[in-house]
């Protein structure tokens, strides 16, 4: 009888733990949709191309990006609204969420994963937290050298615990170098050009670029060689041409690195610009159908993916690297925002705001594979990102 | 007379796009900025656009970003006439691009007025 009773204890409380735990799994095939306007977030597996569970209540995810814990398993969310959310991909749910300024634009994790700094516009600066904890440890006000604060745009993390950023109104670039993160050391670099908008770090951590707007050109700065300074390349690439528009703001965290070179969208021109990475020269231009905002190489870096601002927003088009040609034109739909390769780049998932989905295409033949509901999707991000540089 | 025409249209829930449609001319003898609201899909449009694709830059809720906020609050100040040039010829030396290929004169006007009481 007693023997009974135990056994039935037993029993129960292995199916007690079996209600609790969700099957074991991995999270390398996992990813983050984020659904701009609902301020929910989508985690999809790319493997069956799936939607596992949807997390509400990030709030205002305009302009969201995410950065990954070195374990793949949490999602740090960078909300519009200045919040701060940390999500578990395994047990979908929020585990912690700061209020850390009023208005945000991006974040990055350190180099050991301990560290997770965030860029802000007001008040300028970026603010650092334990990536565990959410705790803050760090406040980096960015005011210029003439005393006026300014915009942090282009956060990117470097090896070294190092976070990369660029000050928009003042045209400064900041390395802060945070192996102890209670005494931040600081290097700027002033007059580095106007109005930086955004920045990119190279896929090995050594150079960091910027993309002015107020003026044609990009501040390169080798990590490598901190003293030799700020370099300005490609510049005035629009040739003193009045430059079109920009209705959107392109975004260089997908400028694409491939081996020897580095391409990357032209401010105002409807264009995507070649870099040659050995001298930093332009070696050439390859005509697109409208402003690039994402350029973003397929893992092999043999394709770039480009899709463009407003009013041609419902277009992406494939370049093929060697060749420098246009290979294909997708119109995947009304206002795509972003493009994700899978960790091997056999497919990549692109975001179709206006359509309320996202599709998955073939990378190779281009055929559309799949299609997944989200509400006005944006930024998709993969866990492989944990493990790069910059992303 | 046109007001009326207006009116009555408006009453027969077709909107302003209707009244465009089949008298083009009526529409463009209509004042500008604040009576011409635009058809219902029209506005739904625009609502999209200023939410959407202004709010890349001035932040999903206006509330600023590399843009200055749009909130009722910030705009309270400022001439809506000014506001409304400054959405369709832009603002040279900054990223604030003009929208006159894709908004009327009418449409622009309409949103600062949307922008003024506060996005549905
Ligand atoms: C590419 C970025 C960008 C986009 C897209 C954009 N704006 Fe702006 N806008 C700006 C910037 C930057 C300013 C501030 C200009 C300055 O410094 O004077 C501005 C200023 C304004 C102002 C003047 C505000 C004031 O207080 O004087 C209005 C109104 C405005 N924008 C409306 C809009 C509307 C409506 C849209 C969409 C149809 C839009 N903007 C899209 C960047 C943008």
């Amino acid at each position: 009888m007693r023997r009974y009773s135990i056994f039935t204890v037993f029993i129960g409380l292995l199916a007690l733990q079996g209600c609790a735990t969700p099957p074991l799994r991995g999270t390398g095939d996992l990813g983050v949709v984020i659904e701009r306007a609902a301020g929910s977030i989508q985690v999809v597996e790319t493997t069956h191309r799936t939607r596992l569970g949807q997390i509400a209540g990030l709030g205002d995810l305009s302009h969201a990006s995410v950065n990954y814990s070195r374990d793949e398993r949490y999602a740090y969310v960078f909300g519009r609204d200045g919040a701060l959310t940390k999500v578990d991909l395994l047990k979908m749910r929020i585990e912690k969420r700061v209020m850390q300024s009023g208005n945000s634009i991006g974040g990055a994790i350190s180099q050991d994963g301990r560290l997770i700094a965030v860029a802000n516009y007001t008040p300028g600066g970026i603010k650092v937290f334990d990536s565990e904890t959410l705790e803050q440890v760090a406040d980096i006000p960015a005011i210029d050298h003439t005393g006026k604060p300014s915009k942090v745009v282009g956060l990117v993390d470097a090896p070294g615990n190092r976070f990369v950023f660029s000050l928009y109104d003042a045209g400064e670039i900041w390395v802060a170098e945070l192996r102890d993160p209670a005494k931040p050391a600081l290097h700027k670099f002033t007059n580095i050009g106007k109005e930086p908008y955004d920045g990119m770090i190279t896929a090995d951590g050594r150079y960091y670029v910027a993309g002015l707007f107020g003026e044609d050109g990009l501040a390169l700065l080798d990590l490598w060689h901190l003293d030799a300074g700020v370099k300005r390349v490609l510049n005035g690439y629009g040739k003193g041409e009045q430059k079109l528009p920009v209705y959107k703001m392109p975004h260089l965290e997908g400028w694409a690195a491939t081996g020897n070179e580095l391409l990357v969208p032209a401010v105002g021109r409807n264009e995507v610009l070649v870099i040659d990475q050995n001298n930093w020269m332009e070696a050439g231009r390859i005509p697109v159908h409208g402003q690039p905002v994402f350029v973003v190489a397929r893992p092999d870096n043999r394709q770039v993916w480009v899709n463009f601002a407003f009013p041609n927003n419902d277009t992406v088009q494939v370049i093929d690297v060697p060749s420098r040609a246009v290979v294909k034109t997708l119109k995947p739909g009304k206002a795509v925002l972003h493009m994700e390769f899978t960790p091997r780049g056999e497919n990549v998932w692109v975001s179709v705001r206006d359509d309320d989905r996202v599709e998955v295409y073939d990378s190779e033949t281009f055929a559309k594979i799949g299609e997944l509901p989200a509400d006005k999707p944006s930024g998709i991000f993969f866990t492989p990102r944990a493990h790069r540089t910059g992303l | 007379m046109v007001k009326l025409l207006n009116k009555l249209f408006q009453v027969a829930g077709c909107g302003l796009l209707c009244v465009a449609v089949f008298f083009p001319g009526l529409a463009q003898a209509e004042p500008t900025a604040e009576a011409v609201a635009p058809a219902p899909a029209r506005q739904k449009e625009l609502i999209n656009l200023v939410r959407q694709d202004c709010g890349s830059c001035h932040g999903l809720r206006l509330e600023g970003g590399l843009g200055l906020p749009l909130t009722p609050q910030a705009l309270r100040e400022k001439s809506p006439d000014a506001l409304k040039e400054t959405i369709l010829y832009g603002r040279a030396g900054t990223p604030m691009p003009p929208w006159k290929p894709f908004l009327t004169d009418a449409e622009s006007g309409w949103i600062v007025q949307m922008l003024l009481k506060g996005l549905p």
